[in-house]
Parts: structure tokens; C-alpha cells; sequence
């Protein structure tokens, strides 16, 4: 574990309105470099959160920095490569899995080595050529997950990576971010309802208050 | 052989018992179309009435400009009609109409250009009626469409979008599917035309006691033009309706927004 890891995000009274309510209000916070797990009772905001980390949704009030840099003035298409989000539902474009890792690292301008990308989900190399119509949801959210590393970006978001898995797939999606935790490559910010969890995958645990 | 026919209005008004039928079946189905098929009807019998009497008017003056009037006006009644079955879609007026103008003023000049019709009130009224009218149909099929499916694949837009994709690229296959929806109608009757239905031309033409062979003709031509029409609206109307649904950062827009 890093000491005095660089400061990622910094959110500084951050308030999102959606149909007239306050999802996230006058909310701060610090998330550092390497591994984050972001916990609060649903309702607190924790998918928002995520989706204004890379710009999928801007905020109402307040200011978000990435890398000391103020969020807007990023161009998002860019941010979003960089800050890639996996989302709670799989939802991948139709094709096989290598086609859907393809089109992300097109995306990127990265190259594709599609065995150790696939790997570092935990997916075997014969699953690239799997349509992802016939995978099971705790495959397509590895997929998912495959996926958004194909594009090599610095920070992953995870928004309750494991919510719609039994536990043997929910294992394997942690065996996976274990593994990137690990390695160090990819800071991970990490949306969980379970404290359990965010303590298994987060070096620090920021709680959302309800 | 006569080339023009009267119809008596008793004609027309004998043609009603159809619809009261159409009328019965429906209350007696509890369809519940009863008011919807009495205002059809009501609303057919006086606004081609006007058009009849506009046609007229068109026709005795035989000047261009009241043909571009009247075409503006269909263009204009279409895109409000049509926005009503793309209510998901926001902002569809805009789109609706550029693609109905662009939709009627591209086949018209197209067929104008190519020589196949004289540039005549004769011609350019009912063929430009026919144009926009299946225009406005394409387009709002196609809309409706788009509307329902980018509510569906929301979540699959949005993963896409967090890629890095741009709104066009996260959007394509749902595009792709709204400007099909929108084309193929026409693409199956056309297919089918002549083996399970007459289309409406040549039963006029045939009617009015023309050739077959010339009925036929006009009713290819008029069918092709068609095509070409129904195409042009349902694209344009297509991609410029779905930058609706993203902000210019390419985020999607909240629905019902």
C-alpha cells in the first residue's frame, strides 16, 4: 500500500439535482491514487458519484478536480478513456467478446494484446471469440471489465461491480480487482453497498452519508 | 375510352356505410376507435374538400409559386402531425421539417431534372402530395422508433459513451435501427405491390379508365420516387434527432427532460 498517495479526485461541495431533488448535496471528499471503495446506503449518490468522475454527468453546484486540474476543462471524450467506467448492469455492444474489446481500444488508440487483457479480468483466452448474447451476466460484467481495460486507462470506476452475481461470480470479479489492486497499474474507485466488500477492496473507505 | 369519370355525391355519401361499419366493429370490439374513426372521417371529408378546391384554384392559375405555397404548407402540416408520434423524441419539429423540405424538395427536383414530369401544377401537386405525404409517415415511424429504442438502450449508450465514444458512435446501431424502421414499409409494399394490393395510383389511373400500360408506368415511377423520398426523410430525420438526446459534452440528456 502506497503512503501519501497523490490526490486523484478532490470534490469540493458537490451538489447534483435530478427531477427537483438533491441526490448529492454539498458533498466533499478526497480520493487519493490506488484503490477506493466508495459505501452508503442506497440513495446516497454513490452511482452519480461515479458518473461525475468522468464526466457522464456534470454537477449542479460545486467543483471537481482530477489530478489537481478542474474536471470541466477536460474535453470528456478524452477524460472518459482515461477514466474509464464500468457500469452495475453489463451492457456490451453486440458482437463477440473481442469485438467489443476491439471497439474500446480503437477508441483509446491502444493497442489490443486481447489474451492478457482478457486475463486480467480473469476470463480465459477462449473467450474472445464468444458471442456476448450466450455469457452468463457474471461473464459479461468480466467482459465489461475486460473491456474497460482494453482502453489501458489510469483510473477504473466501478459501480457495484458484483450487485447482480451469485457469489461464485462475485469471487471472481474480486479475484480480478485483487489482482489489479495488486499490480498497481489502475487506480480503482470502487462503488459498494457491502462494507465487507470495501474492506476486502479498498486501501481507504469513503463512507457517503444517506 | 374515356379519360376523366364524375363521381355524384351520393356516391361519396353511399361510401359511409363503410365506415359505419368500420364504426360498429369497433364498438362492438370495444377497440375503442368509435371517436377517433368519426373525426378521420370528418376530418377527410373537409380537408380534401379544401385541397380539392386549392388544386383547383392551382390548377386554373398555373403558376409555380402557388405550387411551392401549397407544397410549403404540406411540408409544414406534415412535420406537426408528425411530431405528435414522436413525442419521446424532444425537440422533433425542427428535424421533422428539414426532413420533409428536404425530403420533397430533393425527389421533386430529382424527377423535374431527370425529365420524367413537367414542371406543371399537373404533375407537381399530386406527386408532391404523395411525397411528403409518405415522407411524414417514414419520418415519424422512424422517430417513434427512435424515441422507444434510446429509452431501451440507455444503459448500453451510456457504457458506450463511457468509452469515450462520441455521441454519433454510442448512438449508430439505435440510429441505424429507427431509419429502417422508417424505410421499410414502403420497402415490403413495394415488394409485395401488384400481388397483394393495387397501389393507390394505378386503381386511380385504371379508374379513370387509362391503360393498364400506363398505369403501370406511373405507378413504377411514382413508387421509386417514393422510395427515394421515404429515404431522404427518414434519415435526416433520424440524424438530426437523436443529438436531442446528448449534451454537447456527450452526455445523455435525463429522459423526459
Amino acid at each position: 500500500m502506497r503512503e501519501h498517495a497523490a490526490v486523484l479526485f478532490e470534490l469540493r461541495e458537490v451538489g447534483v439535482d435530478r427531477g427537483g431533488r438533491a441526490v448529492l448535496d454539498s458533498f466533499s471528499a478526497s480520493v487519493p491514487e490506488g484503490s477506493t471503495a466508495v459505501v452508503g446506503p442506497s440513495g446516497a449518490g454513490k452511482s452519480t458519484l461515479l458518473r461525475l468522475l468522468n464526466r457522464l454527468a456534470d454537477p449542479d453546484r460545486g467543483e471537481i478536480a482530477f489530478r489537481g486540474r478542474p474536471l470541466k476543462t477536460y474535453e470528456p471524450l478524452a477524460l472518459r478513456r482515461q477514466v474509464a467506467l464500468v457500469p452495475q448492469l453489463p451492457a456490451l455492444l453486440d458482437g463477440s467478446v473481442e469485438s467489443n474489446l476491439r471497439y474500446a481500444a480503437g477508441l483509446a488508440g491502444e493497442e489490443l494484446d486481447v489474451e492478457a487483457t482478457l486475463a486480467r479480468a480473469g476470463l480465459d483466452p477462449s473467450f474472445a471469440e464468444r458471442d456476448v448474447g450466450r455469457l452468463s451476466v457474471g461473464e459479461q460484467q468480466r467482459a465489461m471489465l475486460a473491456r474497460a481495460l482494453a482502453q489501458r486507462p489510469a483510473v477504473l470506476l466501478l459501480d457495484e461491480p458484483t450487485s447482480a452475481l451469485d457469489h461464485a461470480a462475485r469471487d471472481r470479479i474480486e479475484a480480478a480487482l485483487a489482482e489489479l489492486r495488486r499490480e498497481q497499474e489502475v487506480s480503482i474507485v470502487l462503488v459498494s453497498h457491502d462494507p465487507e466488500q470495501a474492506r476486502r477492496l479498498g486501501d481507504q473507505v469513503l463512507e457517503m452519508p444517506a | 375510352m374515356s379519360t376523366s369519370i364524375h363521381v355524384e355525391l351520393w356516391q361519396v355519401a353511399a361510401s359511409l356505410v363503410l365506415v359505419a361499419l368500420a364504426a360498429a366493429i369497433s364498438f362492438w370490439q370495444r377497440a375503442d376507435l368509435e371517436r377517433d374513426i368519426l373525426v378521420a372521417t370528418g376530418r377527410s371529408i373537409v380537408q380534401l374538400t379544401l385541397v380539392g378546391y386549392a388544386i383547383k384554384l392551382i390548377f386554373d392559375a398555373d403558376t409555380i409559386w402557388l405550387v411551392l405555397l401549397l407544397l410549403a404548407a404540406m411540408v409544414l402540416f406534415g412535420a406537426i402531425t408528425a411530431r405528435h408520434r414522436a413525442a419521446k423524441v424532444p425537440g422533433s419539429f425542427g428535424p421533422l421539417l428539414i426532413a420533409l423540405a428536404l425530403a420533397g424538395a430533393g425527389t421533386l427536383g430529382l424527377v423535374v431534372a431527370l425529365g420524367i414530369f413537367d414542371p406543371t401544377p399537373r404533375y407537381l401537386v399530386p406527386v408532391g402530395g404523395m411525397v411528403i405525404g409518405n415522407a411524414m409517415t417514414a419520418s415519424a415511424v422512424a422517430l417513434n422508433r427512435l424515441g422507444d429504442e434510446m429509452a431501451d438502450a440507455r444503459a448500453r449508450i451510456e457504457a458506450t459513451l463511457a468509452l469515450g465514444a462520441t455521441a454519433r458512435e454510442a448512438a449508430a446501431p439505435t440510429v441505424r435501427r429507427s431509419l429502417r424502421s422508417g424505410m421499410i414499409a414502403l420497402v415490403d409494399s413495394t415488394k409485395t405491390t401488384g400481388l397483394i394490393f393495387f397501389p393507390g395510383t394505378m386503381v386511380g389511373m385504371l379508374l379513370a379508365g387509362a391503360s393498364p400500360t400506363d398505369a403501370v408506368r406511373l405507378q413504377l415511377i411514382l413508387l421509386y420516387t417514393l422510395l427515394g423520398s421515404v429515404s431522404i426523410s427518414a434519415l435526416t430525420a433520424t440524424l438530426l434527432a437523436y443529438r436531442h438526446f446528448f449534451t454537447p459534452a456527450a452526455q445523455l440528456r435525463e429522459a423526459g427532460a
